[in-house]
């Protein structure tokens, strides 16, 4: 009994519009990292330059959608992967980038490429290889069903620590005083 | 000083003159500075707040609470189309659609030359004649094709209002059923002289024995609130009359008053002479603004024989009168703690219960609110006795309830029956047939499918402030729905969380499941919002916002089902369509600037 | 011996007249709250208050205390439901904790973190609310208004200027201010002003100010909202 091997969770992780703050306090975790290694695997993620998504126990997401880029890797986690994961602001509510969202796309497509101080003969860029921005930017709750947050710009370690540790335990994540931020 | 007339100056200073510079007639003023004027332009706010000594906020804030008034232009010719359900299966969108296509002009924004707008306006109380508009809230009944056709060509000519054809305006009294209250033929003074006759003391003592209760649905004993005011202390006591019909689907209140004012104003008096009030006030409806001036001339009429004033009926110390304050736009305002806000001046936001009207009313003294019909019922006890009353109808309602049945019968209109009569019975006489459900006191009361025709119109199984909708099997029970949580999204008055928000959220919720985007997963989010707004909102309007969606959901699940179209969580707006500003910017169209709504790996 | 009624088992004294909030808080039993403040007349907009008594659901700040009342408030449903009510004003206004210089003083995000809020749960509004930053000493950012009228009423009643006030209707309701061209600049308002001070977010921020205490060391950073006896008094110190 006591030689049954436990077998790995699939990890895959990625960073929409976001900054890779939240990854970059993923990694904050240090040395916990191993501990966690004992009990997950990565596929897809920036940490190990995976680019294809396999099938996944967890999917853990940062940033929100800005563009149909977005959209599409967003669902591709949620046909791969169990559990999906918004982790930070930006999955959550937008975050930074959805500060465009009081202003109207055309608006912002015209300051930054026609109007804007020092533009000379601008053109909006219209190279089908670029993904065309949505008119707001959304959290990811609003287009697949999520199954937990991790809130935080960024989350501290500790509360990644938190919540996963919840997560692989089997229960809903829960950051009391100190762990819980928006900010 | 310009030479020229000022006519946003003339209108300010007439209504505050009229009004006696009480700010407590702000509402009013608004009211009528946007009739003269056709809006409330930012001088006209100007010259009120400077006329009244009011903070800016004040006037802004309450001109802001109610939809008929505009503190923004919109055109010299306002058309909003009754949007109640009973509206819809008429066709009031496609009346509309065309009304806007013929003036060129897109629904809810003003023509370029500043003429006309075109909206939705919630249920105008004409559901027996419908589709029904209003045009500078003067309610036009039996709109169809050819009267869309000739509304524009009258607007397009700029012809005054007053020079339309008098048809369009005709609103009949569709009274289909008789009993003690529409059939009652008192002449002017005669309940007033039996109740004077009486004396204050028996006439509620009567009342008690009549065990009639509040007709606006609530249903409390008349007597009692009566009495509760007459001993509450204070400096004033008021009778205020609840005509604030806004209810969806009723129209009761409104032929009461075109064809039994006096009845109306005869059983306040008497309420008055209850309490000792010296003043009374109808608060109507701005969807009834056309009543206006003929209230207005029955209550001149009443004064002249002696019924209104000073020393009433020849009794010394017998003195009241009564005013008529128009609303403007904002169901909540039937809500009677917000209607005396309302009364005062305010912004129609409910109060804090207790204390409640009877003990502390308008302006902080005991009031009576009552229900239009409950003032006109108190006549019948007045006259004949409270005994004779009491045996009408069941043993816990006495008297009768006057029903206001529209939606698809033979013969829509007024049904007065006594209590306790069966919905399959009014059914009967309104030549309904094959129906699938009828909802009974609006949009905030009940949802009866088949099985349930055999309940009984009573306080004690159906209470009903008396809204009687008809839904025939080709109805969708969703459609019905939706159309009512729009309803309570718009009016909201906003000032607690739950219904303010909630009431948004979940009218969202219908559009998306009307879309094609619902999954199970919105119908579980529907049914946590019905848990949020009946037990934490405010007052009643969010507490029975969820009953349309309750109902339909128990009654006629299937209707949803079909909604829930989506196995999978959607999102509620359509993801390519969020791409098409981008397209538009930057000309694309290949392959890539598209989002399928289902994606394959 | 003063009369007394339970919250959660625990005996509460009250003084005629208030209501249970009022005794709650003297008393030190934490009820959630964002309209209510103890200088003020109580209000009942918000609906954090809401308890239970006898069954039935009623805003803490708007009932009287009875003696014997049995109120239930610190209960899973209760909390579950009021959390519903944070996560709708989140979704309503545009809470952007990260920009804002009311992060850790903020009683709705410290109320919210309380309650566990991981999530606004709902479609966000994104209502279009521009910020007025007309006011030499005061900036007004309408995105973080939660309408909880506590400008309005101290601005009326304390600072009897009537500078603020809620207009337009239901989802559309929002804050004025008292000036012809609907700027700060053009109103009596100052930064001594009790209505500048009294907001329980971030819609009021002083312009000659910021970050003095830095994050991490806010009110609610220290200790969570319901481990203050008056948080209102905390914050009045920052």
């Amino acid at each position: 009994m006591d030689t049954v091997v436990k077998k790995k969770l699939k990890v895959a992780t990625t960073s929409l519009a976001g900054c890779f703050g939240c990854h970059m306090s993923f990694l904050d975790i240090d040395e916990r990292l191993f501990d966690l290694l004992e009990l997950i695997a990565f596929d897809r993620t920036p940490l190990t330059d995976i680019k294809e998504l396999g099938e996944c126990d967890i999917g853990i997401i940062e940033g929100g959608l800005c563009n149909a880029e977005n959209v599409h890797v967003l669902r591709e986690f949620r046909r791969q992967c169990k559990l999906l994961i918004a982790i930070g602001a930006c999955a959550i509510n937008g975050g930074l980038p959805a500060q465009r969202n009081q202003l109207s796309l055309a608006l912002i497509l015209e300051e930054v490429y026609h109007t804007s101080v020092g533009l000379a003969n601008g053109l909006i860029p219209n190279d089908p290889e670029l993904p065309l921005p949505l008119a707001k930017v959304r959290p990811l709750h609003e287009v697949v069903r999520i199954d937990y947050f991790i809130p935080g710009c960024p989350p501290s370690a500790d509360a990644i620590w938190k919540a996963l540790n919840d997560i692989l335990a089997g229960h809903a994540p829960a950051l009391g005083h100190g762990l819980i931020h928006y900010d | 000083m310009s030479a020229i007339p000022d006519p946003v100056a003339a209108a300010v200073a007439a209504t505050v003159a009229r009004h006696r510079q009480d700010p407590h007639y702000i509402l009013q003023m608004l009211r009528e500075i946007q009739e003269a004027c056709d809006w409330i332009a930012p001088e006209a706010i100007d010259r009120l707040q400077q006329a009244l000594g009011l903070p800016r906020t004040k006037v802004e804030g309450v001109a802001g609470f109610y939809s008929f008034l505009y503190t923004k232009p919109r055109g010299r010719y306002r058309v909003l189309f009754s949007d109640n359900i009973t509206d819809r299966m008429l066709g009031n969108m496609e009346l509309l659609r065309r009304m806007c296509e013929q003036l060129w002009i897109e629904r809810g924004k003003t023509s370029e030359d500043g003429l006309v707008s075109v909206d939705t306006t919630s249920c105008t109380g004409m559901c027996d004649q419908g589709p029904a508009l209003l045009v500078n809230n003067y309610a036009i009944t039996r709109v169809d094709a050819p009267r869309v056709d000739a509304i524009c060509e009258l607007i397009r000519a700029q012809v005054e209002l007053a020079a339309w054809p008098r048809e369009y305006f005709r609103v009949d009294d569709q009274v289909r059923r008789k009993d003690v209250l529409l059939g009652a033929a008192l002449a002017p003074g005669e309940a007033l002289a039996a109740g004077c006759a009486r004396g204050a003391e028996a006439l509620l003592a009567e009342l008690k024995l009549s065990k009639l209760r509040g007709r606006g649905g609530a249903g409390f004993s008349t007597g009692l609130k009566w009495e509760a005011c007459r001993n509450a202390a204070g400096s004033e006591h008021y009778v205020v009359c609840n005509a604030d019909e806004g209810e969806p689907g009723t129209f009761k209140d409104r032929v009461l008053l075109s064809a039994h004012a006096d009845l109306v104003f005869e059983g306040m008096s008497l309420c008055a002479l209850a309490l000792g009030a010296r003043r009374g006030m109808l608060y109507l409806r701005g969807e009834y603004r056309y009543m206006l001036d003929q209230l207005n001339a029955v209550l001149e009429r009443r004064r002249q024989a002696g019924l209104l004033g000073i020393g009433i009926l020849g009794r010394e110390g017998f003195d009241f009168d009564i005013e008529i304050h128009l609303g403007a736009g904002a169901y909540i305002c039937g809500e009677e703690s917000a209607l005396i806000e309302s009364l005062e001046g305010k912004r129609g936001t409910p109060r804090n219960r207790p204390p409640f009207p009877v003990t502390h009313g308008y302006l902080d003294q005991p009031t009576v609110v009552n229900n239009v019909e409950t003032f006109a019922a108190s006549c019948l006890v007045a006259l004949r006795g409270g005994a004779w009353y009491a045996g009408i109808g069941t043993s816990a309602s006495a008297g009768t309830k006057i029903l206001s049945v529209s939606g698809d019968c033979a013969r829509p209109g007024l049904y007065e029956y006594p209590y306790g009569v069966s919905v399959s019975e009014v059914l009967a006489a309104c030549g309904a047939v094959d129906v699938q459900a009828v909802q009974v006191s609006g949009p905030s009361g009940v949802c009866l499918a088949a099985g349930e025709f055999g309940r009984r119109i009573a306080f004690e199984d159906i209470p009903t402030a008396g809204a009687f909708m008809v839904f025939d099997q080709r109805r969708d029970m969703f459609a019905v729905a939706r159309n009512f949580v729009h309803f309570f999204a718009h009016e909201s008055c906003g000032f607690c969380t739950p219904c303010r928000v909630g009431t948004s959220l979940l009218r969202n919720l219908m559009d998306k499941l009307n879309n094609g985007h619902g999954s199970p997963y919105d119908f579980a989010e529907i049914e946590k919002l019905n848990r949020i707004l009946q037990a934490m909102s405010h007052c009643g309007l969010g507490h029975s916002a969820c009953n349309p969606v309750l109902d339909t959901i128990a009654k006629f699940r299937p209707a949803y089902e079909r909604r829930l179209q989506q196995k999978e969580f959607e999102p509620a707006f359509d993801l390519d369509w969020a791409l098409e500003p981008a397209r538009q910017m930057t000309g694309r169209d290949d392959a890539g600037a598209h989002i399928g709504s289902v994606e394959k790996s | 011996m003063s009369a007394s009624f339970t919250i959660d088992g625990k005996a509460v004294p009250f003084a005629e007249g208030q209501t249970i909030i009022q005794a709650a808080l003297a008393a030190g039993v934490y009820i959630p709250h964002l309209c209510h403040h103890p200088e003020f007349k109580p209000h009942g907009s918000c609906k954090l208050c809401t308890v239970r008594i006898s069954g039935r659901q009623s805003a803490s700040c708007t009932t009287l205390a009875q003696a014997g009342m049995a109120v239930e408030s610190d209960t899973p449903a209760l909390n579950d439901e009021r959390r519903t009510l944070t996560q709708m004003l989140f979704v309503e206004g545009n809470h952007f904790c990260p920009s804002c210089e009311k992060s850790g003083n903020c009683k709705l995000q410290a109320t919210a973190y309380d309650l566990g809020m991981m999530t606004a749960h709902f479609d966000h509004f994104f209502p279009s609310r521009p910020v007025d930053a007309s006011h030499p000493d005061v900036l007004l950012d309408f995105n973080r208004c939660i309408l909880c009228s506590l400008c309005v009423r101290a601005s009326r009643d304390v600072d009897g200027k009537n500078a603020f006030a809620l207009s337009g209707r239901g989802i559309k309701t929002h804050l004025i201010v008292n000036a012809k061209s609907g700027r700060l600049a053009d109103t009596d308002v100052t930064l001594q002003d009790k209505a500048v001070r009294v907001c329980p977010v971030g819609v009021f921020l002083r312009k000659d100010r910021g970050f003095n205490v830095p994050i991490g060391r806010r009110v609610f950073d220290l200790k969570p909202v319901s481990a203050y006896v008056d948080a209102t008094a905390a914050l009045a110190k920052e």
